[in-house]
């Protein structure tokens, strides 16, 4: 296959395990929790690859070495026992880097998933915080949006459930000191922090800066010599296709265009 | 020794309205569910719960039985949301104590072990901090220069959990991968009323691997034998959650006409009725 039937190939949807992948490269020996099919994929795609270091779980309460797919559970032998109570003592020790799923965030990186409107009689009430306040501001997090737009991409975000760059500043330096927040990769895009506020990186193949600044509720510069998402390998596509999503639940969560 | 063995009636008997009740488990996972329907046959209600909430709080909720919640999140899992707890915030109906995971852990341990906050950075920056405005800051007295979240103990009248096997004292065995924060729960209630699948003699108790003894007969008051008392949500390794019962539950609870045929069929009798109409249901599913 030449490169250039490569790139005709690949979806946008593995773009995006790409990106997700690249967020847990030289991350070296730390838990890679990651919600969502996409980034899922993308974590053990860095495993298994580039960044063979990393832990990931069983989505119940072991580590586990291995690969298996999405859709299946694992079959790796156990590595460690994680209850609970040990991954919040391991979120406050810092080795980790969680990829959450906002319902909005903002260009400072605040996220919310506790409500939509006033908190106090919310148009929605969502899941609430979860460990959103504590992740944020004690070790890396990144942010999966698997459909840019203006709903989720707000000018203000409705109820900090994790914590900006902005957010944490005014509250000093126990919430400066391990806040790391690292990519928001979506269909379209990926997001990186530059001096606490969020900055194009890449634009998926197939994505013009138009698309992106339209699909954003906040203004965006998109650097004329942004870079695009770099192309998989063949074995990366191999591992993608064959290996971790055979049934390919990635185009679930981002369909082709 | 104590046989601390009654009913889940007898257990809600020593509960009171307005009381701060802590419920263990998480989600839709080992939830002390044949206690909370106990709680719904009661009149009791102004309950603050504390709980990883799940349909336990959400069903307290329809019931009237709450006043105040706190909480990190309130989830089914497979269901993401519980309708119940939904439709009462957006009306405005429910007090919050909205807190990061992490903080709710420390306010059961605070309380567990007798200390009136814990430290921790959970929370700053985040509008935890905007909407429980009684939240204070401490400084580090060795002078790091740090501003930390005092989590306030969170002391519990009482606590319900369910664990899979259990004696008549009331010591407790998890099997499930996940002990949760039951034996928190407990230390920090000043009642603790443990039901579960089996309650076994002492013999075959002291059988199992110690490293599943999670809750000490010292924290609890009442044992309550409950098979399949965790329905719908999981009691691994006994059995899974009811995930089409579950999604029976999350889809009345969204309807008020499903809603009074789905409490008419479970929720008007007992806890023999509740586990006799789950079994019929199961048999017509067959």
């Amino acid at each position: 296959m030449s490169n250039d039937t490569a790139t005709q190939t690949v979806t946008r949807a593995e773009y995006c395990v790409i990106a997700c992948a690249e967020a847990f490269r030289d991350n070296g020996e730390i838990l890679a929790s990651a919600f969502g099919t996409i980034p899922a994929i993308g974590a053990r795609l860095a495993r298994e690859t580039f960044s063979p270091d990393l832990l990931l779980t069983d989505g119940a309460a072991n580590t586990v070495r291995g690969t298996w797919p999405v859709n299946k559970g694992p079959q790796g032998p156990v590595e460690g026992w994680t209850p609970f109570r040990r991954i919040f003592d391991l979120v406050w020790n810092g080795k980790r880097h969680v990829v959450m799923i906002p319902s909005q965030i903002d260009a400072a990186g605040n996220m919310n998933i506790s409500v939509i409107g006033d908190f106090n009689k919310p148009k929605a009430a969502l899941i609430g915080v979860r460990g959103g306040p504590g992740n944020t501001i004690s070790h890396p997090t990144s942010y999966w949006v698997p459909k840019h737009g203006t709903r989720v991409f707000v000018e203000k975000v409705d109820m900090v459930s994790g914590v900006g760059y902005d957010s944490a500043e005014k509250a000093g330096k126990a919430a400066t000191e391990f806040l790391d927040l690292r990519v928001v990769v979506t269909n379209l895009c990926v997001f990186h922090f530059v001096d606490g506020r969020m900055q194009v990186k890449s634009l998926h193949p197939g994505v013009t800066a138009e698309e992106v600044v339209e699909a954003t509720g906040f203004p965006i510069e998109v650097p004329a010599d942004v870079p695009t998402t770099r192309e998989p390998t063949e074995e990366e596509l191999r591992l993608i296709r064959e290996v971790l999503d055979p049934k390919s639940l990635r185009d679930r969560e981002v369909p082709s265009a | 020794m104590a046989d601390k063995r009654m009913t889940s009636d007898e257990a809600v008997s020593q509960l009171e309205s307005g009381m701060t009740i802590g419920i263990g488990g998480w989600a839709s996972r080992r939830k002390p569910m044949a206690l909370v329907r106990a709680l719904l046959r009661s009149d009791i209600k102004d309950l603050t719960i504390v709980a990883y909430g799940g349909p336990d709080v959400g069903l307290l909720v329809e019931a009237g039985k709450v006043k105040k919640v706190i909480y990190g999140f309130v989830s089914m899992d497979t269901v993401p949301l519980d309708p119940h707890f939904r439709a009462a915030r957006q009306r405005g109906e429910i007090e919050t104590g909205e807190v990061d995971e992490g903080m709710l852990q420390w306010g059961l341990y605070a309380a567990a072990i007798n200390l009136p906050f814990l430290p921790t950075r959970a929370g700053l920056g985040s509008d935890v901090m905007t909407y429980n405005p009684d939240l204070k800051l401490v400084a580090d007295p060795y002078g790091s220069g740090l501003e930390l979240v005092a989590m306030p103990a969170l002391k519990l009248d009482a606590a319900l959990v369910h664990v899979n096997r259990a004696d008549m004292h009331g010591n407790a065995a998890v099997l499930d991968y996940d002990p949760y924060f039951d034996d928190l729960y407990c230390m920090a209630a000043d009642k603790a009323f443990v039901s579960t699948e089996k309650i076994l003699d002492s013999d075959e108790f002291g059988a199992l691997d110690f490293r599943t003894m999670q809750i000490s007969r010292q924290h609890v008051t009442g044992v309550i034998e409950a098979p399949n008392g965790a329905h719908f949500a999981s009691c691994l390794p006994d059995y899974p959650r009811d995930e089409a019962f579950q999604k029976e539950y999350a889809t009345a609870a969204a309807d008020p006409e499903k809603w009074a045929e789905f409490k008419q069929t479970y929720l008007s009798g007992t806890e023999d009725d509740y586990q006799a109409a789950v079994a019929r249901r199961s048999q017509e599913q067959k």
